[in-house]
């Protein structure tokens, strides 16, 4: 595989339907949300889209990959279905996780999605793990493993750092940088606000890209993939990017002005692509337009697909505290 | 081998468990701090990493969430590793994974993910060692559902149980108290392995039942020796398994007894021994013919000074006295 993407009409046309499939997911999960279909925690990804279809272009189905809470972009563009996502967001049986993890705890063994994980940094030392076992057994297979800037602030991020550079473990490390913890800005957080620098004191690489562009990550994704494949080494991807929506559904956001967001909002990473590919003519109104109505049908059947679902029996709510056999 | 059983250390039975569990398996490695050209802080795993390598015994960095966690991915993904954490003190820094990864990630994923995870750690007081050192953390771990909890107090369970706690599809921490370490005893050749599952009587006897585990069986059996020369026949039973509990074998035991001491090395307040105390009053609450006793560690920090460290914790005579109190009430 090549490092250099060749964006072509149909590569291009990809990214931007990748993208526009999870925002227009995510919309229609606010809206269930207002009409309290789905509960609890609900964390948006509306703006980042970029970060995560860009990152997945680089890995194989051999991969891992490791999500955060605000995990409904990477699930999506890692392949897992729309339906069982929904299904798991209503609660339901048919949901990918039985219904027991709801939004922030996506799981899909198949596609080897490890979670939905909603322990600021906690997914980190797991990647570690899923990588040392490939390895251990032979199996040539890195972990892309997803983390906010806010993570960067916890211990668990520098002692995977170290353990991973230290034991040469092939983890891509994805920092998506959304400038913002919860409401706190990472300059009242972080002494060096450039996270992709911390990797060269664990000596590791690392770059910064523009996360609102998928071209630009997807490149310095593969980039690094390619790096990790052929040192074994990890690798320190910061994502620049922006949450344009509030961080969870209980926020007034009181900790930023509507004139950012407008102004980061004019960088939309889906507006952006659309019009180069407009521009080039690899774009009509009319692809748009059939792409769109794809996706509202792809999300209307999910949202079906989750009514139809059956809650789990009670009777099963102790099943799999603890397992009868190790899943194969 | 000679059929003649053998007097090994509790610290030779860890060893020898671990060697053969990585002889046996090739999914199977160690890792921890100090594990390897240390020789293990307690010296159980001396001379494993010239045998085994590297790869098999892994040092690691002073990171005890990291590596934890990564125990944890390494388990979902088809090892079965063992993790050695110092202590049970220095676990509350890997906390959160254990708690929060190991023992949710089964359930939460609608049974998607095992973790075939064991996890060792020493617990315990006796050396002195001041109170970041030396407490009994385990009760607070047999709190959380997802993870099996074990106790090893003899040599046959240190020498026996790794093995049957590396086939658990789940995570078994496993609790070594550090007293118990150089203790010798008998490992009979002819015992291949021991389950997971079930309390032990150590000790029958039919007019008060004594029940611990750990660091105080011993206590408990010298408690035992004290009372019988007075004519006191004490049952004790050693529950091996903290989590989860083998009620049946407690109150089995007390309904021929109806008389009971918990003896437990955790706090009195919030405690294991709460817990079996009140799975007695639960399920036997008739079958009691006096209250419930209990001996615990007191409520502070496990001191330095080997005097108020020894008076922090239970001892035999205290065990001794809370038997007798029950047996012949003083009127
Ligand atoms: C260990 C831990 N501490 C605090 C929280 C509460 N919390 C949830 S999300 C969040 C902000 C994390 O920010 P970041 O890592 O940048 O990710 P983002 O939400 O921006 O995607 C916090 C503090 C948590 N879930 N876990």
């Amino acid at each position: 595989m090549t490092a250099k993407v060749h964006l072509d009409r149909a590569h291009g046309v990809h990214l931007l339907r990748e993208m526009l499939r999870i925002r227009r997911f995510e919309e229609k999960c606010a809206e269930l949300y207002q009409a309290q279909k789905i509960r609890g925690f609900l964390h948006l990804y509306d703006g980042q889209e970029a970060v995560a279809v860009g990152v997945m272009q680089a890995l194989g189905p051999q991969d891992a990959v490791v999500g955060t809470y605000r995990e409904h972009g990477q699930a999506i563009a890692r392949g897992i279905p729309m339906g069982p996502l929904m299904a798991e967001m209503f609660g339901k049986v048919e949901g990918c996780c039985r219904g027991r993890g709801g939004s922030m705890h996506i799981f899909d063994r198949q596609r080897r999605f490890i979670g939905g994980n909603a322990i600021v940094g906690a997914g980190l030392p797991l990647a570690l793990g899923l990588a040392l076992a490939n390895r251990m057994q032979g199996r040539k297979a890195m972990i892309a493993c997803f983390f906010g800037e806010g993570a960067a602030d916890e211990g668990e991020f520098h002692e995977s750092m170290n353990l991973a550079s230290l034991w040469r473990l092939p983890v891509l490390f994805v920092c998506e940088n959304n400038l913002y913890s919860m409401g706190t800005p990472v300059g009242i957080a972080e002494a060096e606000t450039a996270i992709w620098q911390k990797a060269a004191a664990y000596r590791m690489g690392g770059e910064a890209v523009d996360g609102m562009d998928p071209v630009a990550v997807e490149v310095a994704a593969r980039r690094a993939v390619e790096r990790i494949r052929e040192d074994g080494v990890p690798w320190l991807l910061e994502c620049r990017t922006y949450r344009f929506r509030a961080h969870s559904m209980f926020d007034a956001q009181l900790y930023r002005t509507k004139e950012e967001v407008e102004s980061w909002r004019k960088r939309d990473p889906i507006n952006r692509l659309r019009e180069w590919l407009e521009k080039a003519g690899h774009l009509h109104p009319a692809d748009l337009e059939r792409i769109e109505a794809d996706v509202v049908a792809e999300i209307a059947e999910a949202v079906a697909f989750a009514e139809a679902g059956s809650p789990e029996p009670v009777e099963e709510l102790e099943r799999f505290v603890t397992m009868d056999e190790v899943p194969q | 081998m000679s059929g003649v059983p053998a007097r090994i250390t509790y610290r030779e039975a860890c060893r020898q468990a671990i060697r053969a569990a990585i002889l046996a398996d090739p999914r199977v490695f160690l890792m921890g701090e100090d594990v390897g050209r240390y020789g293990g802080c307690y010296a159980v795993t001396k001379g494993l990493l010239e045998e085994l390598g590297e790869e098999r015994i892994r040092d690691t960095p002073l990171s005890e969430s990291a590596f934890v966690g990564a125990g944890i991915g390494a388990a979902m993904a088809g090892m079965r590793p063992i993790v050695e954490v110092m202590t049970c003190n220095f676990s509350l820094l890997a906390l959160d994974q254990i708690v929060n990864n190991a023992a949710t990630i089964p359930h939460m994923s609608g049974g998607q993910f095992a973790v075939p995870l064991v996890l060792r750690m020493a617990t315990g007081a006796g050396r002195q060692l001041a109170a970041q050192h030396s407490h009994s953390l385990e009760g607070w771990f047999a709190h959380i559902p997802g993870l099996r909890i074990l106790a090893p107090a003899t040599v046959e369970d240190a020498r026996h149980m790794l093995a049957p706690a590396l086939a658990d599809p789940n995570p078994v921490l496993i609790f070594e108290h550090i007293m118990l370490y150089n203790m010798e005893g008998e490992l009979d050749p002819a015992v291949q392995g021991v389950d997971i599952a079930k309390a032990r009587i150590r000790r029958p006897g039919r007019d008060v039942t004594l029940i611990t585990y750990g660091g105080s069986l011993f206590k408990t059996l010298a408690a035992a020796d004290a009372l019988a020369v007075e004519g006191i026949q004490a049952e004790v039973i050693d529950l091996r398994v903290l989590r989860p509990l083998d009620t049946a074998t407690i109150i089995e035991s007390i309904t021929r007894t109806r008389r009971v001491v918990i003896v437990d090395e955790g706090w009195r307040s919030g405690s294991l021994s709460a817990e079996v105390a009140m799975r007695i009053v639960e399920e036997a609450f008739f079958e009691l013919d006096a209250p419930i006793r209990r001996v615990c560690s007191r409520e502070v920090p496990i001191p330095y000074a080997a005097h108020l460290e020894q008076a922090a914790l239970p001892q035999a005579e205290a065990i001794a006295a809370a038997a007798r109190g029950l047996v012949r009430p003083a009127r």
